[in-house]
């Protein structure tokens, strides 16, 4: 075989995806590692549904100790909008509108550090901890794994922030803001499913 | 021969070549770091299982106390599960994918980057519980409560804990970027049929490990709160559970078996259809045997776990049994594709042969074993240490080794000798049988695995010290292959692009091949646009639809000889 035999196809530059139709790359990249995500946070609910199963009487938290009903029940419906905020954000650079987007992430992540501040303020008002039985281990740790989730993702909104603030996206590049919306709002999901088992299937 | 790319390469940024190799983003350079990394712990992790075996030659403690000795077979049995023959298969599939799909590089170089390094750091964590009072002592599934804090303190267990959370995220994050590129990346004309098998074992491998390992990482955690922080997940006196550790360890763990066998199986069947001349038999049947396997392969984790009295049996060994269907596919695929086929009995032929005979007694011994009735007799005896070695040693570890024969001359431009290569196979293939077939009989005869001494008087001592010998034959072997590779690179045959007219893409540029890999590509009708390019498409009958081509041409390319 020899060079001339090689039927010349032309090739994109490099580091560039060839299937530019259909989802970006950096979206199947986010998809997929909400995918592992899922299944991550799926093996801490199934230790959490092994122990009730196994548990015998009532499912409740240790001698002094309390859940906060409605602190978690306002925690829910700040993390919930800010998955809308989030979107408006999304739909303003989708139009073009860096202002919306600048308001709408900067409103999103104040929501997000306001939902770790009630989750520590809970925390430090339970009267129970991670070491006292099966009830406080599977609480904390459930909890816990998704407050490091909300942090990484606030992480995420004040890099999209400071971008949104030097002017960086537009309507045709934007991918990054798309990235952290769906991982943002996946957080969101996991709370909803750890409020939903944790205070309200008791 | 002239190289068929043009190089892209314009005046690059230059730097020292060490910090080019540290530094590096290209999917080539990162396969080969991780090839070397993971051979690093491949040895160490042989030095282990010759203490293990030079321990159990004959009856008596000779070498090591039982302390030691739980720490060898455990270190022996992580590191070449998670630091050897899951990486060094990543690192092939890091160099060899995006080349197969005629891609210029993986959709995440960076990321690349990050799972590669994440290793040497975790397999040094993992090795480091030595410097601070003894490693990890439980085996490698790390059953509960023996791994509690109670049971198993000191720091060793912690280390272990922390390294394989950071190996299991380069897994993950590498599987993502595998799939990306498979899906994002792929050469006008390259469909999702047209992708050689290796890619599709890759595909599937990454799917499986994106799946699993997450589990395992939750199961880690949950270990490490239960160590350090007073939590109780697997600790049965406040309220946990310790089976709910062998769920969660064997819901990842059987998915990571053939995490470590798929892409063995894809580079066999990379190597047989070369060294037979003609295409794999039944390319379809082969793609939806190996999605069937990683679908099964979630279904069958609790036949680890009989012998607990806490599952369904009759599921969960009907679901083992089934899952030798689909492979039983792929070893009539393999069969057909070498009958009648013209073989040359080259070194990565011959790897490939050795895969298919052992991985063969590995299956079947893994068919024995899904009969809960036989299952209850040999859980925890040495037949179950001889059905794994014959899996991961006899399937994967061959496999490992019939790719680097196959792909050295692609990563270096030179050919590893034939010569060297042969004795390697033959001391190799020898010593592993040695070593590994008494076992069956030890097993069965009720020799328990993890103890460093049995009795005299057991009548096991024969079977044990042919073992041992054997042992020491696979670690001879090494040494052939060693000197090979040194001597290849001083002053080894000159490759070329395409040394075994193979089919896929990857020959189709330089060895080795520039960044970016390529400029140019042939075009793409088939799994094997190589082939088609040197040889034409045969018959109208067999010609792709989409391939525009008169019987002249054909006639043309063979050299006016019709």
């Amino acid at each position: 075989m020899t060079t001339a035999e090689l039927q010349r196809v032309e090739l994109p530059p490099p580091g560039r995806g060839r299937h530019e139709a259909g989802l970006p790359t950096p979206l199947v990249g986010m998809l997929l590692f909400i995918a592992s995500e899922v299944m991550f946070f799926g093996g801490l609910f199934a230790a959490y549904f092994n122990a009730r199963a196994a548990h015998a009487g009532a499912w409740h938290p240790p001698e002094g100790g309390e859940l906060d009903m409605p602190l978690a029940a306002v925690l829910t419906a700040i993390l919930v909008s800010s998955s809308f905020t989030m979107q408006f954000g999304v739909a303003a650079i989708r139009r073009g509108d860096q202002r919306g987007l600048r308001m709408w992430v900067g409103l999103t992540l104040v929501l997000g550090v306001l939902f770790l501040l009630g989750q520590l303020y809970d925390y430090s008002r339970l009267g129970f901890g991670i070491g006292d039985g099966i009830f406080g281990t599977t609480f904390y740790t459930l909890t816990g794994f998704h407050g490091a989730h909300v942090f990484g993702g606030a992480v995420g909104l004040t890099i999209m922030l400071a971008r949104a603030l030097q002017g960086q996206f537009s309507t045709a590049n934007h991918v990054a803001v798309e990235a952290v919306s769906i991982y943002w709002h996946f957080v969101d999901v996991v709370w909803i499913a750890l409020f939903t088992t944790i205070y309200i299937l008791r | 021969m002239a190289t068929t790319t043009l190089n892209p390469r314009a005046e690059t940024y230059q730097r020292s070549w060490v910090l080019d190799w540290l530094t590096t983003v290209d999917h080539k350079k990162i396969g080969i770091l991780y090839i070397v990394n993971s051979f690093f712990f491949f040895f160490a992790a042989g030095i282990l299982a010759l203490v293990i075996r030079s321990e159990l030659a004959v009856p008596g403690l000779q070498f090591l106390d039982e302390a030691t000795y739980n720490q060898a077979f455990t270190m022996h049995g992580t590191i070449m599960i998670f630091l050897f023959i899951v990486p060094v298969l990543s690192g092939f599939a890091n160099y060899i994918v995006p080349l197969m799909l005629g891609a210029p590089d993986m959709a995440f170089p960076r990321i690349n980057a990050l799972s590669f390094w994440l290793l040497p750091v975790g397999g040094l964590l993992i090795f480091s519980g030595y410097l601070f009072g003894g490693a990890a002592a439980e085996g490698w599934t790390g059953y509960n409560p023996l791994t509690q804090a109670k049971y198993s303190p000191g720091p060793g267990t912690d280390l272990w804990l922390i390294g394989l959370t950071l190996v299991g995220t380069a897994s993950i994050l590498g599987s993502i970027n595998f799939i990306a590129t498979i899906f994002k990346m792929r050469a006008p004309g390259m469909t999702l049929f047209r992708m050689p098998i290796f890619v599709w074992t890759v595909l599937v491998t990454a799917v499986l490990i994106l799946l699993a390992t997450p589990v395992f990482t939750a199961g880690l955690i949950a270990l490490f709160i239960d160590r350090n922080y007073g939590g109780s997940f697997f600790d049965p006196n406040v309220g946990g559970s310790p089976i709910l550790w062998q769920h969660i360890f064997w819901f990842f763990g059987h998915p990571e078996v053939y995490i470590v066998i798929l892409p063995a199986m894809g580079v066999v069947s990379e190597v047989l259809p070369v060294f037979s001349r003609k295409p794999l038999f039944g390319y379809r049947a082969f793609v939806f045997a190996t999605v069937g396997i990683g679908l099964l392969s979630f279904s069958v984790w609790a036949h680890h776990m009989f012998t607990t009295g806490f599952v369904f049996l009759p599921f969960f060994s009907f679901m083992t049994a089934l899952i030798a269907v689909p492979t039983g596919v792929k070893f009539f695929n393999w069969m057909a594709t070498l009958w009648r086929g013209k073989l040359s009995l080259t070194t990565p032929m011959l790897f490939a042969l050795g895969f298919l005979s052992m991985f063969l007694i590995g299956g079947l011994s893994g068919v024995m074993l899904s009969s809960p009735a036989v299952d209850f007799h040999l859980q925890d005896t040495y037949f179950v240490v001889a059905h794994l070695h014959y899996v991961f040693f006899g399937g994967s570890v061959f496999g490992v080794f019939a790719a680097t024969y196959y792909w050295f001359p692609k990563m270096t431009g030179r050919k590893l000798n034939e010569g060297l290569g042969k004795v390697h196979f033959w001391m190799h293939f020898i010593g592993f049988n040695l070593a590994f077939f008494p076992m069956h009989q030890l097993g069965i005869s009720g020799m328990p695995r993890r103890v460093a001494d049995y009795s005299p008087d057991a009548g096991w001592t024969i079977l044990n010290s042919m073992s041992t010998a054997g042992a020491f034959l696979i670690a001879a072997s090494i040494f052939p292959f060693l000197i090979n590779v040194v001597a290849t690179f001083i002053n080894g045959e000159r490759a070329g692009d395409d040394p075994w007219e193979g089919n896929t893409l990857e020959w189709a540029t330089s060895s080795p091949p520039p960044p970016y890999n390529f400029d140019r590509l042939p075009p793409i009708h088939s799994e094997r646009p190589l082939f088609f390019l040197t040889h034409g498409h045969g018959h109208a009958a067999d010609r792709p639809a989409d391939v525009d081509e008169k019987p002249e041409d054909d006639v043309q390319r063979r050299g006016g000889a019709a």
